[in-house]
């Protein structure tokens, strides 16, 4: 006789029932928020237009109709064209590709950083805290813009590539932005770290990799994707202030930014709005709801946070 | 107290000398300097070593590093080599105009985010309050070079309200109060912007403090005692959301005189921002790690003295 002939009944009827996961919670809460759906439609329009809208264009990046230049917006341009004659609404839907790619990959790079790094320092404290906390001390308190501005003309003096330069302005802009959510994810591992729960992996004797990035790193997601969300929005405005001065995407790959800087021309600026006008508009909308959607998930994730 | 102010003090240090020492790194990344950047043609290679020999530019990068922070200690942040003249001296030329329009930006948004934030607060979910709450996300959401520029088309080109640009109108030489009137003209748009841009955080933030305040006992006595609904907000709840928001004022020190570059270039206002900019296409080094050391002395300065106030005025928190 072997135990496993042990009539084992493992059809026992458990009363379905699903029970209100955290995560479930938040979405209720983030759905109840109108103006968060509509930032996030807006969004994902923008991302759909931005992404799939060129297939469909008659146009090419690099079309060059000079018989066709400044024409103001008509049936055949939508949105005009600009001095060399290439179509705005293209160039508006490819610029937004890199912006929003820029504002995303920078984010994730800060991400990436910040949250391992805060993790350690939070958990092993001592001297790998003091060095992370003091490196990050210095990150900000260096004037960002100013830095970004030298560094883009770096960029500039070295002679990059135009195609690669939008690589450096993500780590760039990525390196620089990482010790803010570094600070509060420290934060917060430092009171994880002295709950039970971190009691029982040390009881089944975990090695620390698990315990950082199984047990603590998780439950601080929700404060990851809130920094991160409103993160993406600061890096699309910082992009496109630096592509405004020349420094950050240049010609002739497009971004919002340095489409915009045909504003810096006069006869551009005062007689030819259509070509300066739109990308600014659509870095407001984009940032404003990328805000929006923001803002409803830290009401949504974080009820401590909600006032 | 003290003991705390000197040991922040003197955490202050190593932070700087990481700052210098990455700005200094950064700024000797850049392959030309400011003889090339003149692009003077009738330059010749000697005349080039020579002035390069005087600028001291010749000397080995760690070589160049000491010599610059020993300087900086001894407060001599070398000549600004476009300007011809002492950076301090620069610095203290620009940095006033700066100050104008940041010290009415501050004035400003806070006494509108105070209102703002106090009256959406008084009547949380009213139409009032998603207005603000909307505009809000709107200010915080603006590149500031667009809506400047789209300012000065709209009320400087097409209604001529504003005047293009600058500070002020060449060749009036007006005086006195003339003088007043036509720098306030200039000034309007851009501290229109800088005001609509550091409003929004702002009045997020006294809308929330004033919530937390505003549900609290001690208003509902006050209530209870029958005093005037203006008496209980602006005089007992006001004054308790407000104390928390003193720390803010700490971290306004380097806006207050670090100069808005971006702003300053739309609109020729000449601040300090605009010159910074210029010092790095002429890659003018003295005057361009100068005044990004100012900024970030500026900005821990700010912080302690937030941290200060803090204490101050919260005597919960003050710290041993």
């Amino acid at each position: 006789m072997s135990l496993a002939s042990a009539p084992l009944n493992t059809n026992v009827e458990v009363p379905k029932q699903k029970p209100d996961s955290p995560w479930r919670i938040a979405y209720r809460r983030f759905t109840r928020n109108r103006l968060a759906l509509i930032g996030l439609f807006v969004l994902i329009m923008m991302f759909l237009i931005c992404f799939i809208g060129p297939l469909f264009s008659p146009y090419n990046l690099y079309d060059y109709n000079l018989a066709d230049k400044n024409q103001s917006p008509n049936a055949r341009y939508w949105l005009g064209t600009d001095k060399f004659g290439r179509d705005i609404l293209l160039r508006m839907m490819l610029a937004g590709r890199i912006s929003l790619l820029v504002g995303v990959v920078a984010t994730t790079i800060a991400v990436v950083i910040g949250a391992t790094l805060g993790a350690l320092s939070g958990f092993y404290k001592k001297s790998v805290d003091t060095i992370t906390m003091r490196i990050t001390d210095i990150i900000m308190a260096l004037p960002t813009l100013p830095i970004l501005i030298i560094l883009g003309a770096v960029l500039s003096d070295l002679k990059v590539d135009p195609s690669h330069r939008i690589y450096f302005l993500m780590l760039i802009i990525g390196l620089l932005q990482w010790p803010y959510l570094s600070r509060l994810i420290r934060g917060q591992i430092l009171t994880l770290r002295e709950q039970e729960f971190m009691q029982a992996t040390e009881a089944l004797g975990l090695s620390d990799h698990r315990k950082i990035f199984r047990h603590l790193l998780p439950n601080t997601i929700p404060i990851i994707i809130v920094w991160a969300t409103l993160s993406v929005a600061g890096a699309i405005i910082t992009e496109s202030a630096l592509s405004f001065l020349g420094l950050g995407v240049v010609q002739p790959t497009p971004s919002w930014g340095n489409m915009i800087s045909a504003a810096n021309s006069l006869i551009d600026f005062r007689k030819r709005p259509w070509i300066w006008i739109p990308p600014g508009i659509c870095i407001l909308i984009t940032v404003v709801a990328i805000n929006l959607i923001g803002d409803a998930l830290r009401d949504a994730l974080d009820p401590k946070m909600k006032k | 107290m003290r003991q705390y102010m000197i040991r922040r003090l003197l955490q202050i240090i190593p932070t700087l000398i990481g700052i210098s020492i990455i700005v200094f790194a950064i700024s000797a990344m850049v392959p030309g300097d400011y003889i090339t950047a003149q692009n003077n043609p009738n330059m010749s290679k000697e005349k080039a070593a020579q002035l390069r020999q005087i600028y001291g530019l010749d000397k080995p990068v760690v070589e160049r590093y000491f010599v610059w922070a020993g300087n900086m200690l001894k407060g001599n942040l070398g000549d600004s080599l476009s300007h011809k003249q002492p950076v301090t001296k620069v610095m203290n030329n620009y940095v006033w105009n700066s100050f104008i329009i940041a010290f009415c930006t501050l004035v400003l948004s806070w006494l509108i985010a105070v209102f703002a934030g106090v009256f959406s607060a008084k009547f949380q979910y009213s139409l009032f309050d998603k207005i603000v709450t909307l505009l809000i996300f709107i200010c915080m959401s603006l590149p500031s070079f667009f809506i400047g520029l789209l300012l000065i088309k709209l009320f400087a080109l097409e209604f001529k309200m504003f005047p293009v640009g600058g500070m002020t109108t060449a060749g009036i030489n007006a005086h006195g109060w003339a003088h007043i009137v036509d720098v306030a003209k200039h000034m309007f748009l851009p501290t229109l912007v800088l005001t609509m841009l550091s409003t929004g955080s702002l009045t997020r933030y006294f809308r929330t403090s004033m919530l937390e305040v505003i549900r609290q006992d001690y208003i509902r006595t006050a209530r209870a005692k029958g005093l005037k609904e203006r008496t209980v907000i602006f005089k007992h709840a006001l004054r308790n959301a407000l104390l928390p928001a003193i720390t803010l004022l700490g971290f306004e020190l380097p806006a207050l005189f670090g100069g808005a570059i971006i702003l300053e270039r739309v609109f020729v206002w000449p601040g300090i921002g605009q010159v910074y900019l210029e010092s790095i296409n002429m890659r003018d080094y003295p005057f361009m790690l100068g005044f990004t050391i100012f900024i970030a002395v500026l900005t821990l300065l700010g912080n302690l003295l937030s941290d200060v106030l803090y204490g101050v005025a919260d005597p919960r928190i003050r710290l041993k």
